[in-house]
């Protein structure tokens, strides 16, 4: 069993072992879907959402499957739980707010293909988490996403007003913003109580 | 400017957007993934690996041949089951196909070395969210036949290996000065610790985006 402390679980995943900038999972949107900070801290929003109850999902999942004895069916039974509940987030968005459903528009099924997703629930497995630990490990990494996509919209809305040389427009530059981000980030490594 | 990211895997995903006239030939299927919609580098799918796991170019290569396999497995069993897929669902069907066959290749590479299983990490298992490979399936497999497909999985796996090649080689040269661990420099080259950290990640990726941005303004200019 694992002895961290919750609030360090938390930190862990949101600032120490970000998981866009120091993983890598969730790029795809960090780079789709970061133009303005109003659609990101939305997407953000939903993407936690989504980390949060499919990580609940995984638990079980994995507490079955290890009943069962069939742990090969791990990887299959995430991604159909992940697709439901981004279905199911559809709908229910479609329902409540049709504005903030338009605005997001085909992001949102993306969001199953989205790697964080299944990265929080392939992690906390591989870590042992229990129910409370996992719950709050898919939080903080969803608090983390949002935190690093509404850093990197901040700069590009800021961006959009600086020169830049032609041939770094567009991906280039906001990989290099990334890395920067990423360096800063790195800053928090003192914090991990390792 | 180029549309980036996500909006980049839309155009992808809803059409085959440069080669779908009746003029492409069949080598063309193949060549195109090379280069010209190379995925990495001109249509920018499938970033997560491709930063993640290019820290060697050892660990580059294994993690892009395994993407390739998925990607071959993937497009072949999709496209023989083009007609039999309700188109409601094709998505969620051609995701469990993925992870089948991911499935499997996590499975083997575990089984071939312990050592190489443990510095891919879970990625291998996050294969199955590569939107490169489900994009393909959309895009190309779900359309064409058996033999265009396998021939695009092939280029588009071939793309995708050198690319994650190119970023692995640059990083564990300057980061590590060796190369498949072979060192490079005499006693005293100062490694550039940043390139084996995250940050480089990016940083190498942006720079051979400016270089290949820089060959095609060069291009359209003559």
């Amino acid at each position: 069993m694992n002895t961290e402390s919750l609030g360090s679980i938390f930190l862990n995943a949101a600032l120490v072992n970000n998981f866009v900038l120091a993983y890598f999972l969730g790029i795809c949107p960090f780079l789709g879907v970061s133009g303005a900070v109003k659609t990101a801290s939305k997407m953000g929003v939903a993407v936690m959402f989504v980390m949060v109850i499919s990580s609940m999902c995984a638990f079980g999942i994995h507490a079955f499957l290890a009943s069962i004895n069939a742990p090969y069916l791990q990887l299959i039974s995430y991604i159909v739980v992940i697709a439901s509940t981004v279905q199911l987030v559809e709908m229910f968005i479609k329902k409540m707010s049709p504005a903030l459903f338009r605005s997001l528009g085909i992001f949102l099924p993306l969001i199953t293909t989205n790697c964080a997703i299944l990265g929080v629930a392939l992690f906390q497995t591989n870590k042992g988490y229990g129910f409370i630990e996992s719950v709050v490990y898919a939080l903080g990494a969803g608090a983390g996403f949002t935190l690093a996509l509404l850093l990197i919209a901040g700069l590009r809305e800021q961006l959009n007003f600086a020169d830049v040389p032609q041939i770094s427009k567009g991906t280039a530059l906001t990989l290099f913003i990334a890395g920067i981000l990423s360096l800063c980030f790195m800053g928090f490594a003192g914090l991990g109580a390792q | 400017m180029r549309p980036i990211g996500t909006k980049n895997q839309l155009k992808a995903m809803s059409k085959d957007t440069i080669t779908s006239g009746p003029k492409a030939t069949t080598t063309d299927e193949f060549i195109k993934g090379l280069w010209r919609e190379n995925p990495v580098f001109v249509q920018v799918l499938g970033m997560c690996p491709v930063l993640a796991v290019s820290n060697t170019a050892e660990n580059a290569l294994a993690m892009g041949l395994a993407t390739a396999f998925v990607l071959l497995m993937s497009n072949i069993l999709v496209s023989l089951l083009r007609d039999f897929i309700p188109k409601q669902v094709r998505i969620a069907s051609y995701i469990l196909i993925i992870a089948t066959f991911v499935t499997v290749t996590d499975y083997a590479i575990q089984a071939i070395s312990v050592e190489l299983y443990k510095s891919l990490g879970a990625f291998i298992s996050l294969i199955v969210v590569n939107c490169l490979i489900l994009s393909r399936a959309e895009a190309f497999a779900s359309k064409n036949s058996v033999g265009k497909s396998i021939l695009d999985a092939l280029g588009m796996g071939v793309g995708f290996t050198f690319a994650l090649f190119c970023l692995g080689a640059v990083r564990e040269i300057l980061g590590n000065g060796s190369i498949f661990e072979w060192a490079l420099f005499p006693e005293g080259f100062q490694n550039w610790i940043v390139m084996i950290l995250p940050a480089g990640g990016f940083f190498t990726l942006a720079g051979w985006l400016l270089i290949i941005n820089v060959i095609q303004t060069r291009k359209v200019k003559s």
